[in-house]
């Protein structure tokens, strides 16, 4: 069928006709700027301060006064949902980026030296054997609670996906002509590991940043609502939660409306994820075509 | 082949010195001191020193990680700063609930993955197939403790069918046991299940496309022969690979669903102490945790090089 394809239409308008083609990939894109712009806009967004107490209206149920209701001090959910999602957010994106980053600097590194490449990945093997939350709230406990000690502390466990993933691409890599072409023309280590080889990490690490963003912002959640994550005085969605969990059978308002926002988040990050696999790795996409 | 397991038993005590010494290192840089608060309020600082030497704190570092290191590989975990009790006596006590819900988790989730991964696989592109794949996207996406009350606000606190939280021991009460751990095993296992299906359908595809499967269908055999006689033995090995793998998932989930559900098990445990700042207990859990995770990996990656001649590494 892509052989009758009768003339190249323009980089946009083919890719708004791959969304067309893809409803999960534009419904996660749709999703993800919605929450990213209620985030943003959050103060104009939000209907009350979401830090005023009111306990003459505590545990009131949906209305339309309070649209998502109001928790035990009677602050209002709504309000409190929107600004939750500038945490959840935020420690989604810094950690796929630190973590990609840190990761496929040591994935280059351990590809292409292999003295290195011993000592680290048992170094990884390590890290990735004790479980990314037990790692995440370790790291936390040692240290002060505040949101950048949350972001390391979630970053460290998956930096060992992006460093497997970064070494595997250059090991293949390192025995193709152009590095040896390279290496004859006597370019240095530096700029034979970012100038050759880590452009082509670059579409399978982009299809892992998502992956990381999405793991990262269930870990973060888990976090605060296990009491370790983000201070108490910050609305995220993992603090509501924590804080609505002993009214869950009489106000389940105070546990679902931040449950669904971070769910919602969490599915339009995999989803997003989903589409640029399919599109960036060639192997799939052939497969795909065959069904 | 036993040069091969010997290797990979040779990597996992690796991995797992690796661990000990980094849970040990990460502790040990932890901010807090135990002395002082073993001492209390009203300790001197003279006081505070005696405490200090009498739990070998004062020695450098090595010498401490090596007579802990030591220790654990008798047995002992230590002695919990917050009730004063061996580590070792204080998991021994939580260790039933967890490896209750762990069970059931493992069961459920194989029983529930495994058959809808093969349909989805048999009928690719179908709405089943469709329906899978989306009921995955979704497990991958729902964090684990909004699942389990979204369960709880539903059929605990609406319906009223089975209680809010609280754990029954299987010896005590069986009916009991399954009526508190139906819940948590359904919270837990979803995320599981997503994997599993996920994994299973992708292999199944590959095993399907096979010229023996052709000659099975050529020969007459029917389609559950085919796929669970013949598909399903050959795509196995991810399947069981990602069984495995998804342990670690598991653990972490186990910390959660406890907390949520107020099951006394190891979770709960865990949390506990981090909330107290009882390192003994952190550095004692996270060791079996990851021990319990490599163990499992090692046992089925023997497993493959002693029965699946195709594997070689």
């Amino acid at each position: 069928m892509a052989l009758a394809e009768p003339s190249r239409p323009s980089r946009l308008a083919s890719s708004f006709s791959w969304l067309r083609d893809h409803p999960t990939v534009l419904a996660g894109l749709i999703i993800l700027g919605v929450m990213v712009f209620i985030s943003v806009f959050a103060p104009w967004i939000a209907t009350h301060d979401p830090t005023r107490l009111d306990p003459l209206n505590r545990l009131k149920p949906p209305g339309a006064e309070h649209w998502f209701g109001t928790d035990h001090l009677g602050r209002d959910i709504f309000s409190r949902t929107v600004y939750g999602g500038r945490i959840s957010l935020f420690v989604g994106f810094t950690v796929a980026a630190i973590a990609c980053a840190v990761g496929m600097v040591i994935g280059l590194l351990s590809g292409f030296i292999r003295i290195l490449d011993a000592i680290i990945m048992r170094i990884m093997d390590g890290l990735m054997a004790i479980p990314a939350i037990l790692l995440a709230i370790a790291l936390v406990a040692v240290a002060r609670s505040s949101v950048w000690t949350v972001i390391v502390a979630v970053a460290i466990p998956e930096i060992p996906r992006v460093v497997r993933l970064v070494r595997g691409v250059v090991l293949t890599l390192r025995e193709q002509l152009f590095v040896d072409a390279a290496v004859s023309l006597g370019a240095k280590l530096p700029r034979i590991l970012f100038v050759h080889i880590m452009p082509n990490t670059l579409a399978p690490l982009i299809v892992q940043a998502s992956y990381v963003a999405a793991s990262a912002i269930i870990i973060e959640a888990i976090l605060s609502f296990l009491g370790a994550g983000t201070p108490p005085n910050i609305p995220s969605w993992g603090n509501m939660m924590a804080e609505g969990r002993t009214y869950v059978t009489i106000a389940w308002w105070l546990l679902l409306f931040p449950g669904l926002f971070l769910s919602l988040v969490v599915l339009s990050v995999n989803l997003l994820g989903d589409g640029l696999r399919e599109t960036l790795d060639p192997r799939l996409r052939r497969s795909a075509r065959n069904e | 082949m036993t040069l091969m397991i010997l290797r990979r038993v040779l990597s996992t005590i690796f991995v797992m010195a690796f661990v000990a010494f980094f849970v040990f290192g990460l502790l040990y840089l932890a901010p807090g001191d135990p002395a002082a608060l073993i001492a209390g309020d009203l300790a001197t600082a003279a006081d505070i020193e005696r405490i200090r030497a009498s739990l070998g704190l004062d020695r450098p570092f090595h010498t401490q990680f090596l007579s802990w290191l030591g220790g654990v590989l008798q047995g002992d975990l230590g002695t919990s700063i917050f009730s004063n009790r061996p580590v070792s006596q204080l998991i021994a006590q939580r260790i039933e609930p967890t490896l209750a819900l762990a069970t059931t988790t493992i069961v459920f989730s194989v029983i529930i993955a495994v058959p809808m991964g093969i349909v989805a696989a048999w009928r690719a592109g179908s709405w089943v197939d469709r329906l899978v794949m989306g009921f995955a996207v979704l497990g991958f996406s729902v964090p684990v403790f909004v699942f389990a009350y979204v369960l709880i606000i539903i059929f605990a606190a609406q319906l009223q069918l089975v209680p809010v939280m609280g754990y029954v021991s299987i010896f005590e009460n069986p009916a009991g046991f399954f009526r508190s751990i139906a819940l948590p095993t359904v919270a837990l296992g979803v995320t599981y299940i997503a994997l599993i299906a996920r994994i299973t359908r992708a292999s199944m595809l590959e095993a399907i496309n096979q010229d023996y499967i052709r000659t099975a269908h050529a020969k007459g055999l029917g389609i559950v022969a085919i796929l669970f006689r013949h598909a399903l033995r050959n795509a196995s090995v991810p399947i069981v690979t990602t069984i495995g793998i998804g342990i670690a998932l598991l653990i972490g989930g186990v910390v959660v669903t406890e907390s949520v559900f107020a099951i006394p098990g190891l979770g709960r445990l865990t949390v506990d102490a981090i909330l107290r700042r009882d390192y003994p207990i952190i550095q004692a859990v996270i060791l079996i945790f990851s021990a319990i995770y490599v163990l499992i990996n090692l046992a089925i990656d023997a497993a493959y090089i002693a029965l699946d001649p195709r594997i070689r590494y």
